[in-house]
């Protein structure tokens, strides 16, 4: 039950902040206003086939898949190495932060731990197989091997102390 | 001048032909599971349920979400991020690199080239470090995503760790970047000096 306030909560504040951000927007400037909303079409025209594709995922992921086997790979009782194959798995997926929630959360309710959910979202975020060349570019070797090392590694020790913890 | 304009035209087509690729993919999936479900189909049951549950979720927030984001870089131009990073230092360097790396100003790729301006600008490494990894990993509209998806103590929590520890990793590798320049390290030995140091540490 408080689960169910818990997440309309979030609903509501999201809605609400941006009817109001909306309102002062339009009030202050037009011509911005429409801007805004033009980006706002955009990026929801780019990321909805992703949206899509995740929904579906996590139907078949809970929907096939058997408890057991999630539970057996990365659930509570795998530990450390459970979280180490969720932060390979979020080094080299590139899904954006947006969706990476709701794929969690399906992970967590399909009997995987919080430190392997915890692992796969830090890793997702903070280490970018994906964008390296990119990165290598404009960065540098040294400071771009050194960023994804050590984020590497703190995912994991962050992951380590939220498992403690929650 | 025309060399820029075709470079955006460029741009604008190579972004069209990958939002139709996402969009065949997606009619690929979509096909492919509807088969699939045909096959099993006392599995279309507990996999339509979970989807539709999924859905429902993110319909109540996407479109609010979308809005914010939109606000946000008309609202907050990405030369303002420039201008007030490059003159800050200190603890007030932090925060700023911090609060500007929160802003949803888009993907990450476009951190990367924001942040080499900077660091040619002179700005700390540290604070480079630490504004790629906020930008990564702490957007603002995204962590209300995070709260509705995973609860607020796992977003609190995650948040507050993910915080200290990039600080720290911002301090150690100005540390390492520092010491390797001085002494005219290539690269690959970084490591081995860096082991070498924390074992004798001053």
């Amino acid at each position: 039950m408080s689960e169910f306030i818990n997440s309309y909560l979030t609903v509501l504040i999201i809605n609400l902040i941006a009817i109001a951000w909306l309102i002062f927007s339009i009030i202050k400037n037009k011509k911005k206003t429409g801007e805004s909303l033009k980006i706002a079409l955009k990026t929801f025209i780019k990321t909805l086939p992703m949206i899509i594709i995740i929904i579906i995922f996590i139907g078949f992921l809970l929907g096939f898949l058997p408890r057991d086997m999630i539970t057996n790979i990365i659930g509570q009782q795998t530990g450390i190495p459970g979280a180490l194959v969720t932060a390979v798995l979020g080094s080299v997926l590139f899904i954006p932060a947006l969706i990476s929630f709701p794929l969690a959360s399906s992970l967590l309710s399909g009997g995987a731990s919080i430190m392997s959910v915890a692992s796969f979202i830090t890793t997702l975020t903070m280490v970018g197989i994906v964008t390296l060349p990119v990165e290598l570019k404009e960065m540098g070797r040294k400071m771009t091997i050194l960023r994804n090392l050590f984020s590497f590694i703190f995912a994991i020790i962050i992951a380590l102390i939220m498992g403690v913890i929650l | 001048m025309n060399h820029t304009v075709t470079n955006k035209q460029n741009e604008k087509i190579k972004q069209k032909k990958s939002l139709i690729r996402d969009y065949i993919i997606m009619g690929a999936v979509l096909a492919a599971s509807t088969i699939i479900l045909a096959i099993f189909p006392d599995k279309s049951e507990p996999v339509l349920t979970v989807s539709k549950n999924y859905f429902l979720e993110l319909v109540m927030i996407l479109p609010a979400l979308m809005i914010i984001i939109g606000l946000f870089s008309a609202w907050v131009p990405k030369e303002f991020v420039v201008k007030h990073m490059g003159k800050s230092s200190g603890i007030k360097g932090t925060a700023v690199a911090f609060v500007l790396g929160m802003l949803p100003t888009g993907p990450l790729y476009i951190a990367f080239p924001m942040a080499a301006a900077l660091l040619k600008k002179g700005a700390k490494i540290s604070n480079i470090i630490i504004f790629i990894s906020a930008w990564a990993c702490i957007k603002l509209p995204q962590e209300l995503v995070e709260i509705q998806f995973l609860g607020i103590k796992f977003t609190l929590l995650r948040l507050s760790l993910t915080i200290v520890f990039i600080i720290l990793m911002g301090i150690i590798i100005e540390k390492i970047i520092d010491i390797t320049e001085k002494k005219n390290i290539k690269p690959e030995k970084i490591f081995t000096v860096w082991s070498k140091d924390s074992r004798n540490p001053g």
